[in-house]
């Protein structure tokens, strides 16, 4: 059911871990199936340069987390705002329907990483 | 590599002996046995032969035997043929939690259609307590349906116990023996039921046929309508190379418990005191004595059940999950969860089912591949390092 990208990345997931220090981290529970997704990302001037993730979830969960990764390192915070579910979903040659909330939880964890960093970012401006 | 197969109760290779026995069936004895000429005669003789062999497996008379189209068929005439048949003495339905969906979607399929339905509880085992099947009971209940055992966990339910009070209420009552037949002896006056449910596939016997034992005198409507087949209550030309290859295999299980029960037993306990033993936080599932020798059902804390499966499959290892990501409903098991395992534990649950192939070395080799996939996925999992230490819920 799965593509073969998507095993390949299962069998192999890149960046598995935290971040240390990081800049920013994200955490999204699943409520479909109650799985959990979290990412850590390390920004210097507004690139992302080291995201790592963790999750409890399934295989279309695990490899959505691997590509993102592999997607998002190396891009600013505007390149990586605009990434979605359906960009990594796509870049996985495709995801079963059933398993398509399990790339939106990859890309909410992100999201909510940046927002994470922007607003640790803004703090440290106003203190 | 070597594939490992643990998934015998999801379904089992047909055994040579009974493909041997099927395959006149197909070509040369491919006659019809409702035609009058020898070759109709012919297909006619191994039918019988084989509902008698059937019918002697399981203390019944070859007039209660009604071949069927799997064990999901078997347990819907069953259950829709009892409610049809008796309506005008009842509309309640008693059954449990923890069945299969071939009944549970039934009785919901009913509710829909006017009838009361009961589900019972279970305890943390997955068992169903006799006296609350009792004391469920009305003047209006006309079935109860309670599996012998449990697909899922394993637990054997008390049928015999449940079957003695149900036969002095005069209440019909059905089990779905689809994971005992061959597995444990089976005696339809012994457990006491009117409608017994069984299917060839899960002993090594063909897919698509199947059992539903009818006790005499048993109102029942049937629900495939056309030929007078099965003594009118399934009509359609029997699929008789499966029914043969279903008696066949029936035959050999049924020979064979003793030896293959010691080994099953033998293998489950390595199995499961392996684990035991090289993982920790694990949580067994099902009752711990009153099990079926060839089950072992294991939640693994922190990680989840596809991404398990998913796993060992690369190592060629096939099982199965009660995951809510593996169940298309994105739903964990309707078994676990009815026994109280909480949904996140539930999502880490892991069956394996031995058979007749597996080996002491399968299984050495299975506990080497758990303990190294579960570490793997435990080290990406962000619940894990949070709690290394603390005690399961
Ligand atoms: C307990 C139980 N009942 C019914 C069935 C359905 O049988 P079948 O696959 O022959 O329709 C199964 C197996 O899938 C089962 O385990
Ligand atoms: S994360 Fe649960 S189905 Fe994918």
């Amino acid at each position: 059911m799965y593509s073969e990208k998507v095993m390949e990345h299962f069998t192999n997931p890149r960046n598995v871990g935290e971040v240390e220090q990081a800049d920013g981290e994200g955490q999204v529970g699943n409520p479909i199936c109650g799985d959990i997704m979290k990412l850590s990302i390390k920004v210097e001037d507004d690139r992302i340069v080291d995201i790592k993730f963790k999750t409890f979830g399934c295989g279309a969960a695990i490899a959505s987390c691997s590509m993102l990764t592999e997607m998002v390192k190396g891009k600013t915070i505007e390149e990586a705002r605009t990434i979605t579910n359906r960009d990594v979903a796509e870049a996985l040659g495709g995801l079963p329907s059933v398993k398509m909330h399990c790339s939106n939880l990859a890309a909410d964890a992100l999201q909510i990483a940046i927002d994470d960093y922007l607003s640790k970012k803004e703090e440290a401006q106003n203190a | 590599m070597k594939r490992i197969y643990l998934d015998h109760a999801a379904t089992t290779a047909v055994r040579p002996e009974v493909l041997e026995a099927m395959l006149p069936y197909l070509s040369e004895k491919f006659g019809n046995p409702s035609s009058v000429y020898s070759l109709g005669r012919e297909a006619r003789r191994a039918l019988d032969e084989a509902r008698a062999t059937v019918a002697a497996l399981i203390g019944a008379d070859e007039r209660e035997i009604v071949f069927t189209g799997g064990g999901s068929e078997a347990d819907n005439l069953a259950i829709k043929g009892v409610a049809f048949a008796n309506r005008h003495k009842g509309n309640h339905i008693i059954t449990s939690a923890v069945e299969h969906h071939a009944v549970l979607d039934t009785v919901h399929f009913l509710e829909r259609n006017g009838f009361r339905i009961t589900i019972l509880p279970v305890d943390e085992y997955g068992m169903v307590d006799p006296d609350q099947v009792a004391e469920a009971l009305t003047d209006e209940t006309i079935l109860v349906s309670i599996m012998h055992a449990n697909n899922e966990v394993g637990t054997i339910q008390p049928i015999a116990e449940i079957g003695r009070i149900l036969a002095e209420k005069k209440v019909y009552f059905h089990t779905d023996a689809v994971q005992t037949a061959g597995i444990l002896p089976i005696n339809v006056d012994e457990l006491h039921c009117d409608l017994l449910s069984l299917s060839a596939h899960k002993f090594y016997g063909p897919k698509g046929v199947g059992v539903l034992y009818v006790r005499r005198g048993t109102k029942l409507e049937p629900h495939i309508h056309g030929g007078a087949q099965e003594r009118k209550r399934r009509a359609g030309t029997e699929n008789v190379a499966g029914i043969v290859g279903l008696a066949k295999a029936f035959a050999l299980a049924q020979e064979e418990i003793e030896p293959s029960t010691a080994k099953l037993t033998a293998l489950r306990d390595k199995l499961r005191d392996g684990i035991a033993a090289r993982i920790d936080h694990v949580r067994f599932n099902g009752h711990p004595t009153l099990r079926l020798p060839n089950n072992v059902n294991v939640c693994f804390s922190f990680i989840e059940g596809e991404a398990l499966l998913l796993n060992l499959d690369l190592h060629g290892i096939a099982a199965s999950s009660g995951s809510a990501c593996t169940s298309g409903s994105l739903e964990p098991s309707h078994v676990l969860l009815a026994m109280g395992v909480p949904p996140e534990i539930a999502h880490g649950s892991l069956r394996l089912t031995l058979g007749r192939e597996n080996t002491e070395e399968e299984i050495d080799t299975v506990l080497d591949v758990l303990v190294e996939v579960v570490a793997k996925l435990r080290d990406m999992s962000p619940l894990y390092e949070k709690t290394p230490s603390s005690p399961l819920p």
